[in-house]
């Protein structure tokens, strides 16, 4: 993995400084309030996972952070860097060290799966050629595609596909990663190899996770701090063994109910 | 009437001119249509209403126009303002202009039908904005309305002769010349839209190929 990242246990990273914070975040989609006056913060290094019912407002948070969406009223940061309200030169600035993955995937079908990795490294970083090839055959290698780097997105499996997806973001180096339900496009039996690989960047890695997902023992393995909404705002959170063992609100309960 | 083989071998030497003539309007008419074509559709997208207004309405006001007044005009009233051209270059300049706002037309709905993970997809990267254009968006969708665009080529190949009407030498003003000269219009009329049906067909099978291994 990249240079600057260590590898470190959980339980050392307990006093990571603040990475995210969402102040008093609204947004709307036309009548509908998807986020109401939603404040959280998660720390440097900290796997965050986000449940709830659809229509919660999870995605929303990861679509703010990536800046696909523009909030109503409130503030965003990032590593102390202004998403919103901000400039778009800032902004610009405070993204980059943002990824996400999706739940579709989106790679660009016009081009390799080296391609895929090495277009951003090279245009938005500035690297050479030969250095994003040499970081992308690493990462190919990390996910278990290195044979597949000549390969076009459409030859492969969802499950490669996503593996590819997420070595495209990290091949970014980003701080912060942003995993958008990304097996729930996928065949059941292609779900595992997904999950296994994030596990493994979970815990070689210090990247600052937040996750939506309906992979509660996924959650319950990676999750430093699970978050759980309802209607636009955040009406639990703790350790996973709380939120899943002894949930104390009602809605948590009937949730995880009901998806058990 | 009777056929004469004579009047086809005297009209070769004009006719040979006009399918030069025909090809470079062709040519360099779909040169301009494709590339004015994407300026315009690149323009329906600006983020400022005073750049998509005035495109909309200028692309709307030549689409809904008939080639041969836009012809007529720019080859008799730009003159009148100190802008000369000749015959041919008005000719192809007008094809290509007039033909641009229907490619514009294809290049939009190309780029409205790349889903939008793609563009999310570079916002992600932070892609610059070129490159997400240049290397994600129009790839996909230039692959999508290539056949389209074809189509407008044989449709171009067929709006050519209204360049007659301006005194450009294309195929059919050579075969009027012919029959003005000997009085036998039918050989040099017969020929030139046989050789109509020889540069379209073939090329709508072309276009047809394409579409069938790029469209999927």
């Amino acid at each position: 993995m990249s240079a600057d990242t260590q590898i470190e246990m959980p339980v050392k990273k307990q006093g990571g400084t603040e990475l995210i914070r969402f102040e008093n975040v609204t947004k709307r989609f036309g009548d509908n309030t998807v986020l109401d006056d939603l404040c959280f913060s998660a720390r440097k290094g900290k796997h965050v996972t986000l449940i709830g019912p659809s229509g919660s407002g999870k995605t929303t948070i990861l679509r703010l952070l990536m800046t696909l969406e523009t909030p109503d009223s409130g503030t965003i940061q990032v590593n102390g860097n202004r998403l919103y309200p901000a400039g778009e030169k800032e902004r610009r600035e405070a993204r980059k060290k943002i990824g996400m993955v999706f739940q579709q995937f989106n790679l660009f079908p016009n081009m390799s799966v080296l391609r895929n990795i090495t277009e951003a490294p090279v245009r938005v970083l500035g690297l050479g050629a030969d250095e994003a090839e040499e970081r992308a055959r690493e990462l190919l290698d990390l996910v278990g595609l290195g044979e597949k780097r000549d390969a076009k997105p459409s030859q492969l499996s969802g499950g490669q596909q996503q593996r590819v997806a997420i070595a495209r973001a990290l091949a970014m180096r980003p701080e912060v990663l942003l995993l958008d339900e990304v097996t729930s496009a996928l065949d059941p039996e292609l779900v595992a190899g997904v999950l296994d690989l994030l596990r493994d960047i979970a815990r070689t890695t210090d990247i600052t996770m937040l996750c939506v997902t309906h992979e509660m023992s996924f959650a319950r393995d990676i999750s430093d701090e699970v978050m759980m909404f309802d209607a636009g705002k955040v009406i639990e959170s703790g350790p996973p063994g709380k939120i899943f063992g002894d949930p104390e609100h009602e809605r948590t309960r009937e949730f995880l109910g009901a998806i058990a | 009437m009777t056929w004469d083989w004579s009047a086809v071998r005297d009209f070769m030497p004009r006719f040979g001119d006009g399918v030069v003539t025909t090809l470079e309007i062709l040519a360099l008419g779909s040169l301009i249509s494709f590339t004015l074509g994407l300026v315009w559709a690149l323009a329906f997208r600006a983020p400022t209403r005073f750049v998509r207004w005035p495109v909309n309405l200028i692309t709307e006001f030549i689409r809904t126009t008939p080639l041969l007044v836009q012809l007529f005009f720019l080859f008799f009233v730009l003159p009148e303002w100190g802008v000369k051209f000749s015959a041919l270059t008005t000719g192809i300049l007008a094809i290509g202009l007039h033909y641009s706002t229907y490619t514009a037309q294809v290049y939009r709905a190309g780029i409205d039908a790349v889903p939008k993970g793609q563009w999310e997809a570079a916002t992600a990267l932070s892609l610059p904005a070129h490159r997400t254009w240049f290397a994600v968006i129009l790839p996909q969708a230039v692959r999508r309305i290539a056949p389209a665009l074809g189509n407008y080529v044989i449709s171009m190949l067929k709006d050519t002769p209204l360049l007659a009407g301006i005194s450009v030498l294309e195929m059919l003003q050579q075969s009027r010349l012919a029959g003005a000269s000997t009085f036998q219009y039918t050989e040099p009329l017969t020929v030139v839209g046989v050789a109509f049906i020889l540069i379209a067909y073939p090329a709508s099978l072309f276009v047809r190929a394409l579409e069938r291994r790029l469209v999927r």
